[in-house]
């Protein structure tokens, strides 16, 4: 990777949003394609070691990704995007869901509305997203649960963790 | 602090963090948690699964109380522990998780785009 890339991520809590801030080193058609084509999608969307598989895809407005994000142990976690608005090379909006195989969004889950902003910065192109929950409650109940969640991946883990502290201090 | 940007690695509660690795340097103490995780239970129930006695179990469970892990409250003659991780902890874990999540996510696009552009990969 190149280290230069810009790189913003900022957590606003009272106003119950994530923004996202990212550089690549291609141009604008380029980066649209692989938020917005499956095959390519399918090649980034989840972060190591888990890899992504689509159950369906239809880019367009009213349309929906409805994918999985699989751990190497084979767990796959469900989610569902749907598009609400699209400008295509510059723009889509879309709402975010966790959901299970059949593509049923969770219903006791906060689904957070995503803009995604396509620019260009010289020969490279600047990805803004803007993640926003309905409200702070919603934010602080999916800390919540990725707190739990987290802290359980955190002990599994953590041996690990405690031998690389002690041996860096 | 409402804004939290996310430059450096989070250190906003170092204090709560430093008591709260400690408690977890432990396995036993380690244990005691994951169970507590799935839920409440009472110290009694607690403390079965662990061959050691009752005195030295407490102990464990006083760590865990002051590193403010776990709460307990007695009701009646029955003592019961929970989980109990300091918000900030929680909130400033989570952010980490998720800018660690967007950091890898967008590595792989890098290398994507890297490939798709028949650029030489750099990674």
């Amino acid at each position: 990777m190149k280290a230069d890339l810009q790189f913003d991520f900022l957590v606003d809590r009272g106003a119950h949003t994530l923004t996202i801030k990212r550089e690549f080193a291609a141009k604008r058609p380029l980066v649209w394609d692989c938020y917005t084509r499956r095959e390519l999608l399918e090649q980034w969307f989840a972060p190591r070691p888990l890899t992504t598989k689509t159950k369906s895809m239809e880019f367009k407005e009213g349309g929906h990704w409805h994918y999985a994000m699989v751990d190497p142990g084979g767990k796959e976690y469900w989610g569902r995007t749907d598009y609400q608005t699209i400008t295509p090379m510059e723009r889509y909006t879309a709402l975010d869901a966790f959901s299970d195989e059949s593509g049923a969004p969770n219903p006791d889950l906060p689904r957070a509305h995503w803009e995604v902003t396509f620019s260009d910065v010289g020969a490279r192109t600047l990805v803004h997203t803007l993640v926003t929950y309905p409200s702070r409650e919603d934010l602080e109940k999916v800390i919540q649960m990725g707190m739990e969640a987290g802290l359980a991946s955190t002990l599994e883990h953590l041996d690990e963790v405690l031998a690389t502290l002690s041996s860096s201090s | 602090m409402e804004n939290h940007l996310l430059q450096a690695a989070p250190q906003a509660a170092p204090r709560a963090l430093d008591a709260a690795f400690h408690a977890l340097a432990n396995p036993t103490r380690r244990a005691i948690v994951s169970r507590l995780l799935r839920g409440p239970a009472p110290t009694k129930e607690l403390a079965e699964p662990f061959a050691m006695g009752l005195p030295s179990f407490l102990k464990h469970l006083k760590v865990l109380e002051e590193s403010g892990l776990i709460r307990t409250h007695k009701e009646g003659r029955v003592r019961t522990c929970e989980v109990q991780m300091d918000q900030l902890v929680a909130a400033e874990r989570w952010f980490a998780e998720q800018r660690e999540l967007w950091e890898s996510r967008y590595r792989n696009l890098d290398d994507l785009l890297a490939r798709l552009s028949g650029e030489p990969d750099e990674g």
